[in-house]
């Protein structure tokens, strides 16, 4: 193994050397996903939510609110994820109190999420056929039932699927964090990588990366596939 | 004369279309439908049948008119008391509208839980009860994806019953169905009615459907009722009908009675 490693101008040794910073990067990368994540879950599930609902021909339409919000999602969606994270920094001191760090750089990666998310989700809620919600309407469910035992319930897998799709975009978003000392495996990619020319590590960290993604797509098709009986 | 169970009155339902045009789906539609009737609804597609179904619950609310249910004026309540009212008032559909991610028995649960006040084996005595009565007891745990079209509509019924309505609306309930699973699902109904006294109202283009159950037939022209009979009774036979739709619907049901007539002859 390290034989074939060398030959292809990749040091063992110096992967070796590097496993504990390494492990720091994926425990840094893992804690801006997991806040990330729960932010768009915890905010941007039901910010979704209310976007379809207030659309037209659907029980709560309010056009104002569906155009507010609509251009709200939209605008924080234009930014180029690294100019929203400078654009964030005096929010981030004010939130993280530093604008340094992991827990820094969690802050934009919220806020990218967030809108992401609310249109995933309000997306895959379209996908519920208008008259499996009617049907609930006649059997007298409140809109707030009809969302948790019905909207959430049919669209369940496409959710995991959507939460799926974010976690990896936010995989590759979080090396853009390194920029503001944010760490994880992609800031180490980019540092010892890219701009020391360190190929070894280089490798090593897409290998790291690449892993991930597989992980997580297989994961969130196995759970998707077994929570839909469609 | 008793109140009817379902009083329309002066009912009107205006759409606007996409293009900023008007559609009048119905227009001034007054109708009563007694206790223990199966009442059809019959007309083209596009008549405003079903339009007119979905006042009856309110799932289309008229810009006129009022729609009283066992006693209850719809369109006066508030939303909560609306809620409380389409208890009383069950409704199957052509696509039948069941949860997908839910098993059958989730599926007639839906209405009891909704209105919380039941004990879990309350409400779960309820479901196999209304399961029972549909035949299909076994697929409890069924998801409807496992079932046939029939068995789905059965569920769907079984689902409006369990909240154990006064009224059963079906909205084109047979549509989707082959024949022979249609006379049986009609068998169903019929029962229902008989057995719990449900009063029906059944929308369907399809005569040969309402000629089997209904006893009362209202045919639904451009929105508004060209003429409302009585099938099965002597009288109703020989008065002229008015519209095509009601010819034809007559014709068929003579045509019914009498092979009733023999089958019933050939038996004894």
């Amino acid at each position: 193994m390290s034989e074939l490693l060398s030959t292809l101008g990749v040091s063992f040794n110096a992967i070796v050397a590097m496993l504990p910073e390494m492990g720091t990067a994926v425990g840094q990368t893992l804690t801006m996903l997991g806040i990330g994540l729960s932010a768009a879950v915890l905010i941007g599930g039901p910010l979704g939510i209310v976007l379809f609902l207030v659309a037209d021909g659907q029980s709560l339409q309010n056009r104002p609110a569906a155009l507010v919000l609509g251009w709200l999602v939209n605008t924080v969606r234009s930014f180029p994820f690294i100019i929203l994270l400078v654009a964030l920094v005096p929010f981030t001191r004010m939130i993280a109190g530093t604008s340094i760090g992991p827990l820094a750089a969690a802050v934009p990666l919220s806020f990218a999420a967030i809108p992401y998310f609310a249109r995933m989700v309000e997306q895959n809620l379209r996908e519920v056929p208008r008259g499996v919600i009617e049907a609930a309407h006649a059997m007298g469910a409140s809109e707030l039932q009809i969302v948790l035992r019905v909207l959430l319930v049919e669209a369940r897998s496409g959710l995991v699927l959507a939460l799926t799709v974010l976690a990896i975009s936010f995989l590759s978003y979080s090396a853009v964090a390194g920029v503001v000392g944010g760490g994880g495996i992609g800031d180490l990619a980019i540092r010892y990588g890219y701009y020391r020319f360190e190929t070894d590590i280089m490798v090593a960290t897409v290998a790291i990366l690449i892993i991930m993604v597989q992980l997580t797509q297989f994961t969130g098709n196995r759970i998707a596939k077994r929570i839909d009986k469609r | 004369m008793t109140i009817p169970l379902i009083r329309i009155e002066h009912a009107s339902k205006t759409f606007t279309l996409p293009d900023g045009g008007r559609f009048d789906a119905v227009r001034h539609v007054s109708l009563d439908v007694r206790q223990g009737d199966i009442f059809g609804l019959i007309g083209k597609s596009g008549a405003g049948k079903s339009t007119l179904l979905r006042l009856f619950n309110l799932l289309e609310r008229p810009d006129a008119g009022a729609i009283t249910v066992a006693g209850r004026e719809l369109t006066s309540l508030s939303k909560r008391d609306l809620r409380d009212a389409r208890r009383n008032i069950g409704m199957i559909f052509q696509q039948f509208n069941l949860l997908q991610n839910a098993t059958v028995f989730d599926n007639v649960a839906f209405p009891l839980r909704i209105h919380g006040g039941q004990k879990p084996e309350q409400i779960a005595a309820r479901v196999n009860q209304c399961l029972e009565l549909v035949e299909l007891g076994v697929k409890a745990d069924s998801y409807p994806a496992q079932l046939s079209g029939g068995q789905k509509q059965r569920v769907a019924i079984a689902r409006a019953l369990a909240s154990g309505p006064a009224v059963l609306l079906c909205d084109e309930p047979t549509s989707a169905l082959d024949a022979e699973t249609t006379r049986a699902l009609l068998a169903t109904l019929r029962d229902i009615n008989h057995r719990l006294g449900v009063t029906i109202v059944i929308v369907s283009h399809e005569l040969s459907v309402l000629a089997e159950i209904c006893n009362r037939v209202a045919v639904i022209e451009d929105g508004a009722i060209a003429e409302e009979f009585a099938l099965n009774e002597p009288a109703g036979h020989n008065a002229p009908r008015k519209t095509a739709l009601g010819r034809e619907l007559a014709a068929f049901n003579a045509a019914n009675t009498l092979a009733g007539t023999h089958r019933e002859a050939a038996h004894v």
